[in-house]
């Protein structure tokens, strides 16, 4: 991946290990020995997450291991005035724990307790640090899951998909993280404990839980979560249909919709995809195809059954050039698998590869996609598409060879010409990844100035002194003014030295 | 963003005026939820004349439409399309409008099987107390880009900000439905309901109604989902507790009479009397109230519990401090028309622990959106 000179006004390297020197004294009292990393050489896996693109090393990082040693941080960092930015398991794809160099990373890692798990009332209390899998396979003798499965979920964290707001395959039928989860407890700046939400239906005043989902560690540290756990279906099948126009298979999803049904997943990856992903799990794929749907029913044998049926039905009138469906659990994965690799299988034919996540109405995925088809020809550089059909969950991987610092430019441009077009056409810049300090700029597209200042007002609300993750989410206002001049300016870049989110 | 209009253009006027004035403005749309909240004599802001459905395709699942629109027109539209709110918000009078519903925020029976009133709003555009103009969230089902504000409306009750038009997530109707009845008491019924809630049942709806004082009732259930699973279910769960299907007409008057209110247990509410709702987590047991009439009503398989009781301060309290001690919260409802209305109708952030330090959130989150207090009515604390 490629590494960007951060050249940022040159930091002043005296005053920066006095401030850490400072920090690392009033942490240590609070801290034991190994729950806090000031050298380097223990620091640098901390520079980025899962954009590792976006790099920047901290002042210190901290592992507390309860909650009263993170209240008791927080407080300290905010009588000093020096921001902190949450981290999970690092596994964000949009720079969201991406440290300041000024600034203390809160690693809430070791808080990976399972509290508690009920199956009467079909509640786990967990850590933030505890896996999204995890949860799963914990209440999995139970007949319960946790439903949200990001495609990370093996290594993800639920403080992290509490602060992503984070979706998965299954979002479609069984929804967000927002929908899942009832009661978040967390720190705030100042070091006040706090609950949003609780496990009754509803609770006292504006509804504050929903607005700390998908915060991106910007109003609260986490640290418990109280999930819900369904029901695990009794049986799922996925049906594999080919398309021979991409157009058809965009209009099959919005079919399937109108016929009534909501599959627990409905999936499409184009030609490009197909021919890279069977090349690495030989799941037998139409390489003919122009687009392949992966629609897949679960519930009771019955429920199953009469939903298989229905959706054939419709996929045939949509003119689908060939269905199969799974016989077994084995076939089933088998047919997911490539949709599953779509990520290590864009690793294998291309040096990088940078993952987009705007989201748009399903009636405009083939739109979408013939631009995408353009925009290659323009940047000179191809595109693999996957995405969640159902709910227009598009996330187009752009391929190019990050140690060609121009290329890597050329793919930036191209990545947010494409966010462009789905704001365009009544989308949004980020289903699922987040903003991050990826997106921020596209915020200046996504949304006047009033809106921005609005969620200053929310984050000033929660964090009046502005310590939490400042510098991510919310664009300045001199941000996109300097973003607009850059826009307008043809996509020429005026000062390419310069650093760019 | 979309484009301004007149009515628009008249409700930032009177916003504007109002925060010159250091006024207070208290929005109303059919005035069907009127008795809901703490009550105001402040000037009103109706929203009845921006109305209409800016936009509703069904392969979408999401219809985008105006504050005023008459929340009849919105399910007519739905039901053409074979498709419904599911979370049943109930409209308490024919005039009940889109806006109302999101600012009440209530939820019927489908609540404890489909979500909330929130977890179906994807957007909202709105007009804050400095009269601008802003749009939050979108018309899709993902959408992470900055905080989710169009979230926040639900149930803020005209206290935030003056909802513009909103965007919300529709769902096809079940394929098929079935409603069971049986004689089972509140603790088998209470026991049996989380049961089933766990196992993958197609249990979209229940409803207890009994006396609280010897536990006797009847319990109504209501399953919906694909035709194969209900009708695979309706044997298994009627042998469980000796139900009998009802007839789909009977049944579907029920279901609505329970959201709307209009069974007895709710209209033979008496002059001193008020109706408490508690929310409460699934696991409380059934609760004994001191004072309070014989029957209850309980929905979303307890989560929800509807007590009428005395309507004076030390009962609320009391009722207050109960469903508190058991992590929920307690709301005065509906009053008599012998109740004092100035009482506070809704449990408090102070009351409530890890919720204190809140307070302030919430404050400083409204006077964001609302520097001079336009829409500080009260009506939620």
């Amino acid at each position: 991946m490629v590494v960007m000179n951060m050249v940022t006004p040159p930091p002043d390297l005296a005053a920066i290990s006095a401030l850490q020197s400072k920090l690392v004294s009033a942490l240590r009292p609070i801290l034991p020995e190994h729950a806090l990393l000031w050298e380097p050489e223990d620091t640098i896996p901390y520079e980025c997450d899962g954009l590792a693109a976006y790099r920047r090393m901290p002042l210190a990082v901290a592992l507390p291991e309860t909650e009263v040693q993170v209240a008791q941080i927080l407080k300290i960092c905010s009588e000093m005035q020096i921001p902190v930015v949450p981290r999970g398991s690092g596994t964000g794809l949009s720079g969201g724990a991406m440290p300041l160099s000024q600034g203390l990373v809160l690693s809430l890692a070791k808080l990976k307790k399972i509290i508690s798990i009920d199956p009467f009332t079909r509640t786990a209390v967990v850590q933030p640090g505890v896996r999204n899998l995890a949860i799963s396979e914990a209440v999995s003798h139970l007949g319960l899951y946790y439903a949200p499965d990001p495609s990370s979920q093996i290594a993800c964290s639920i403080g992290g998909n509490v602060n992503e707001n984070s979706g998965g395959v299954h979002c479609l039928k069984y929804g967000l993280t927002l929908h899942n989860v009832l009661r978040v407890r967390g720190v705030l700046m100042n070091g006040e404990i706090v609950e949003f939400g609780s496990l009754a239906p509803d609770s006292p005043g504006l509804d504050l839980l929903a607005i700390v989902l998908g915060s991106e560690g910007m109003l609260a540290v986490v640290t418990e979560v109280t999930v819900k756990l369904v029901a695990k279906p009794k049986l799922a099948r996925v049906i594999m249909a080919s398309f021979d126009d991409i157009e058809k298979g965009g209009n099959a999803v919005a079919a399937i919709i109108a016929a009534g049904i909501i599959p627990a997943g409905l999936e499409m990856m184009d030609k490009a995809t197909t021919r890279a992903v069977e090349e690495f799990v030989h799941a037998g794929y139409d390489l003919e195809a122009a687009a392949i749907l992966l629609c897949e029913s679960d519930g009771t044998p019955e429920e199953v059954a009469e939903e298989i049926e229905r959706m054939t039905k419709v996929l045939e009138q949509s003119g689908a050039s060939g269905i199969r469906i799974s016989k077994d659990e084995t076939e089933r994965l088998k047919f997911w698998s490539g949709r599953k690799n779509a990520f290590p299988a864009a690793g294998r034919i291309a040096a990088d590869y940078y993952c987009m996540d705007g989201t748009i109405p399903r009636r405009h995925i083939a739109t979408l996609l013939k631009r995408i088809q353009g925009m290659e020809a323009k940047y000179s550089l191809g595109c693999l598409n996957v995405f969640h059909a159902g709910d227009g969950n598009m996330h187009p991987l752009i391929l190019f060879n990050g140690a060609d610092e121009e290329e890597w430019h050329r793919a930036e441009e191209f990545g947010t010409e494409i966010l462009e077009a789905c704001v365009e056409l009544g989308g949004t810049i980020t289903g699922e990844h987040g903003v991050g300090i990826e997106k921020i700029n596209s915020m200046c597209v996504q949304f006047g100035e009033g809106e921005r200042e609005s969620f200053w007002g929310v984050k000033a609300a929660f964090d009046p002194e502005k310590l939490l993750n400042p510098d991510k989410g919310i664009p300045t206002l001199s941000r996109c003014a300097e973003y607009g001049r850059m826009r307008i300016s043809g996509g020429k870049l005026p000062h390419p030295e310069l650093e760019r989110f | 963003m979309s484009s301004s209009n007149s009515h628009i253009d008249a409700f930032r006027e009177q916003v504007l005026k109002a925060a010159k004035n250091k006024a207070q403005l208290s929005i109303e749309g059919g005035g069907s939820k009127a008795w809901y909240g703490n009550p105001n004599q402040f000037t009103k802001l109706n929203t009845r004349s921006y109305s209409g459905i800016l936009e509703y395709q069904p392969e979408e699942l999401v219809i985008t439409a105006c504050a005023g629109t008459p929340l009849q027109e919105i399910e007519a539209a739905l039901e053409e399309k074979n498709q419904v709110l599911a979370f049943e918000p109930p409209h308490f009078g024919e005039h009940a409008t889109f806006g109302g519903a999101i600012a009440a925020g209530l939820a019927g029976p489908g609540r404890i099987s489909a979500g909330n009133f929130r977890d179906f709003v994807l957007g909202a555009r709105i007009l804050d107390g400095k009269g601008q103009d802003l749009s939050f969230g979108g018309k899709v089902m993902k959408n992470v880009a900055g905080y989710d504000i169009s979230r926040l409306l639900p149930g803020s009750m005209g206290t935030f900000s003056l909802l513009l038009e909103a965007s919300v997530k529709v769902l096809p109707k079940p394929a098929a439905t079935a409603t069971l009845r049986c004689q089972l008491s509140q603790e088998k019924a209470l026991k049996v309901l989380n049961e089933w809630a766990g196992q993958p049942f197609p249990l979209s709806a229940s409803c207890w109604i009994g006396n609280s004082k010897d536990g006797d009732g009847e319990l109504t259930i209501r399953l919906a989902g694909a035709a194969a699973a209900v009708k695979a279910a309706i044997p298994l769960m009627s042998s469980l507790v000796l139900a009998k299907e009802m007839d789909p007409e009977t049944a579907e008057l029920f279901w609505k009479d329970l959201r709307e209110q209009k069974l007895t247990s709710f209209t033979n509410l008496g002059a001193d009397q008020t109706l408490y709702r508690l929310a409460l987590p699934a696991a409380c047991g059934p609760l004994a109230l001191p004072n309070s009439s014989d029957d209850f009503v309980l929905e979303w398989h307890g989560q929800q519990r509807w007590m009428k009781a005395a309507g004076d301060e030390a009962t609320f309290t009391g009722i207050k401090q109960l469903a508190n001690s058991h992590g929920g919260h307690a709301t005065r409802f509906r009053q008599g028309s012998k109740v004092n209305p100035s009482f506070e109708r809704f449990t408090l952030l102070s009351e409530q622990a890890y919720s204190k330090a809140l307070e302030a959130v919430q404050a400083r989150l409204r006077s964001a959106f609302d520097p001079a207090g336009v829409f500080a009515t009260n009506r939620l604390p």
